[in-house]
Parts: C-alpha cells; structure tokens; sequence
C-alpha cells in the first residue's frame, strides 16, 4: 500500500517536472534544462516516449524468457506471467507509437515514414497481434501455453535482424543517433535525472501491473477450478 | 559400436525421407497444395497484370511485388502439410512411428520442394507477363530466390506446425508468419532490387550473409522448440 502510494507520487513528481522545468539555451541553475537542438521543446516528450519504448521491449523479453520457463517447468503459473509480460509489454509498445507518432508529426511534419524506429516497433506490434491472436484460438489451456511459448521463441530469434537489415533499407532520422552521436548521452545532469526517474518510475509501474495481472490470473484459475468434494 | 551409431543416423535420414515420401504420396493423390499455390499465383499475377494495364511501373515496385505474389502464395499452400495430419487425425500415428526431429525435417523437405516449385513457376510466369520487369545481373537474382526459397520453407514449416494445433488455421497463417518473415522479406526484395539495377553480384554479399544467417538460425530454433509443438 505504501509502496503503491509512493509510486503514484514519484510518477507525479516525475510528470510535473518533466513538462515544468525550464528549458534555456545555457542552464546556470541545477534545475535548468538545456535546449536540445532541432527538438527545443518537444525534446520533453523524451521522458514519456523512451520509458513506453524500452517497457515494450522488457514486455516481450519477459514473454520470452517465461516462456520458456513454461516449457521446462509445465507450470501453469509461469504461463499466466509470460502472458501478463506480454499484455503490458503490448499496451506499452501503443503507447511508445502513438507518442512517438505525435513526435514524428511534430519534428518530421509526418506521423508515419517508415523510419527504422518505426519500422521495428510497428514488427513488434505485429508479434505482440499475433501472439494474442494465436493464444485466442487454441482452447486447451497447456496447449496454448506451450504454442504461445514456442512462437515467442521463434519471434525472438528473429527480431535482432532487424538491427541489422533496417541500416541497409532506409537512413535514421530518429533523434537517438543526434541526441546520441558522439556515443555519450548529451543531457546535463537535470535533464538526465528526470529522464532517470521517469525510467525507474514507469518500470516501477510495469512492475506492480505485472503483479496485479499475475494475481488476477491466480484468482481467476481458482475461482474456475472445480472444486470437488 | 561405431557401426550401431552409423546405423542409427541412417535410420534416422531414412525416417525423414519416409515422411517427406509419405506426405507426397497422400498430396499426388488429392493435389490440394499444388493446385492451390498454382492457382493462386496465377489469380494474383493476373490481378497485378489487370490493376497495371498498359502503365509501366517502376522495376522498385515489380520487384516488390513479385514477393508479395510468393509471400501470399506460400500462405495458401504450405500449411497444409501439418494441417493434413490433424484433420485426419493421422499425427498420433506418426507420434508413434518416428522422433520429432525426423517429421520436422521430413516435412520442411516437403516444403522447400512445394516453395522452389511455386517460386519457379511465379517467376517465370512473371518475367513472361509483366513488362518492365527486367534483371540485370542474373547471379544475384538466382541466388536470392534460392537462399529466399530457403528461408520462407524454414519459418513456414515451424508457423504451419504451430497454427494446426489451434482452431482458425486459415487466418492465423498469414498473421503468425508476416512478423517472422518481415526480416526474410525485407532483404530478399532488396537484392531483388538489386538484381534488376544491374549491380555487381559482391555488392550483394551483405544480403547473402543476412539470408544464410536467417536460415541457419530459424531451423536451429525450429529444431529445439519444434518438440513442445509436436508431442501432446
């Protein structure tokens, strides 16, 4: 409870300084926020768009990864947690590219354009469709399960070619490859600790989603479970 | 000792070839598969050929199309070999008769024939209908479609074992497969792009390299999970 309270109040904090802090060309305060070039003040959504972005990803690696839990151990429990990784991760994954489409809109003039970024998380979109779509149509809870697991896999193993083949189709216009050029993350130290927090509070929210998800399963299969005499 | 193993591993390529054999025997006798791919590439490359009319597209957007005519062609036919087994309920059998990794390898046989055959026929009915479809550098667009041929076989053959097991096969084919073959995809209409630019066949070496690597690691990650599918 305590816990929950705390988080609802870091992820305030969070919101509040994110869109309130100043944004100035030389920042002389500690709380000054420096003006990144090209972006000026829609670099703010850099504390909404990238949490969402990186969630989406630690949704599907943790599909994967109880997934494949699932399949050594045949517990049932490590089904409902590799589904509930995946549920959140693809709530995530729509909201990285919705903000990220206002982004695009805003900085680029198109909300879609088939850069590399987009490219990849509209892939992961498409995984996250799919899994559901396969966990849908099959009826038999252990069979489901360990289909479910197996297309994860085969998804995962697929995925990180596109790290390598989105390079050789179309050039990046994604700010990472600006904001990031010289291989160091250019953001003074308060723009980097909010971005910090935003990260630690959103991650912190995925997990007591994740949490709640998993337990609402637990009740629901008791709750369904005949009980004989 | 040494002669028991060598005796096992032929047994065990004996048991691929009698899957693969078996499932030719039970397609020779309906055709499903082959009329369906036949016919579906035949609609689709009318289609295109109608939508075009006397217009001369750019070779860029041929070359993408004509892996939009293969992609949904596979998706017609190549699920049938598993689907097959459960409609007749013929997979407890074979369960029983041999090792997983044998009927996976079998079937994937099966499949590389069916997408080599149904590539064949689409690019030549291709290169014959469609103007302005040219390839320049002969070696390069080859070598795509076989390494391609490869690649679509091995990640359709693991998506058909795993949508014979659930209830709306048909529609959940093209959806599972689109997102594992978007990376296959992307590549080979890029060196079929390539090809038809008249590029030098080393300029080519990367999308080679991707393609060898898709391949080998699809049918390594088949190999180890295709049991979980498989056994109920």
């Amino acid at each position: 409870m305590a816990l929950r309270i705390l988080l609802g109040l870091w992820l305030a904090v969070v919101i509040v300084l994110g869109l309130g802090l100043p944004m100035v060309a030389e920042p002389q305060h500690w709380y000054d926020l420096p003006i990144v070039p090209g972006l000026e003040e829609k670099a703010r959504i850099i504390f909404f768009h990238v949490p969402t972005a990186w969630l989406s990803v630690v949704g599907f690696v943790a599909a994967l990864v109880y997934g494949i839990r699932y399949l050594r151990s045949r517990s049932i429990e490590d089904d409902s947690r590799s589904a509930a990784s995946a549920g959140l991760g693809f709530l995530f994954c729509l909201l990285a590219t919705v903000t990220g489409a206002i982004w695009a809109k805003s900085s680029w003039g198109t909300y879609w354009n088939w850069d590399p970024r987009e490219t990849s998380i509209f892939v992961l979109l498409l995984i996250y469709g799919a899994y559901f779509a396969l966990r849908s149509a099959v009826e038999v809870e252990e069979k489901r399960a360990s289909l479910a697991a197996v297309y994860a896999v085969i998804a995962g193993v697929t995925m990180p070619f596109f790290v390598f083949i989105m390079p050789r189709v179309i050039a990046s216009l994604h700010p990472e490859p600006i904001l990031n050029a010289q291989g160091k993350i250019h953001m003074n130290t308060a723009m980097l600790l909010v971005f910090l927090a935003s990260l630690a509070g959103f991650t912190g929210l995925y997990y007591w989603m994740w949490k709640v998800y998993v337990k609402v399963e637990q009740l629901r299969r008791r709750i369904q479970q005949p009980t004989g005499g | 000792m040494t002669t028991l193993r060598a005796d096992r591993r032929f047994s065990w390529l004996r048991s691929v070839i009698a899957v693969y054999a078996k499932d030719w025997h039970s397609e020779l006798r309906t055709r499903y598969a082959i009329s369906a791919l036949l016919m579906f590439v035949v609609t689709t490359i009318a289609i295109i050929m109608f939508s075009l009319g006397s217009e001369d597209a750019p070779p860029e957007v041929l070359s993408g199309m004509l892996w939009v005519v293969v992609f949904f062609g596979a998706m017609s036919g190549l699920a049938r070999t598993f689907v097959m087994e459960e409609e007749r309920g013929t997979s407890m059998t074979l369960q029983l008769l041999t090792g997983p990794s044998a009927v996976y390898f079998g079937k994937l046989l099966f499949n590389l024939v069916l997408v080599f055959g149904l590539n064949s026929v689409t690019v030549v009915l291709y290169l014959l209908l469609i103007n302005g479809f040219v390839v320049k550098t002969v070696s390069i667009f080859l070598v795509t479609l076989i390494l391609g041929s490869i690649g679509f076989a091995a990640a359709a053959t693991i998506i058909a074992a795993i949508i014979a097991r659930a209830s709306t096969k048909g529609t959940l084919y093209p959806v599972l497969s689109f997102p594992i073959l978007l990376p296959l995809l992307l590549t080979v209409i890029n060196a079929t792009r390539m090809a038809g630019e008249g590029a030098a066949f080393s300029e080519a070496y990367g999308e080679f390299q991707l393609l060898i690597s898709y391949i080998v690691v699809v049918i390594a990650a088949s190999t180890v999970v295709f049991d979980y599918v498989w056994k109920d």
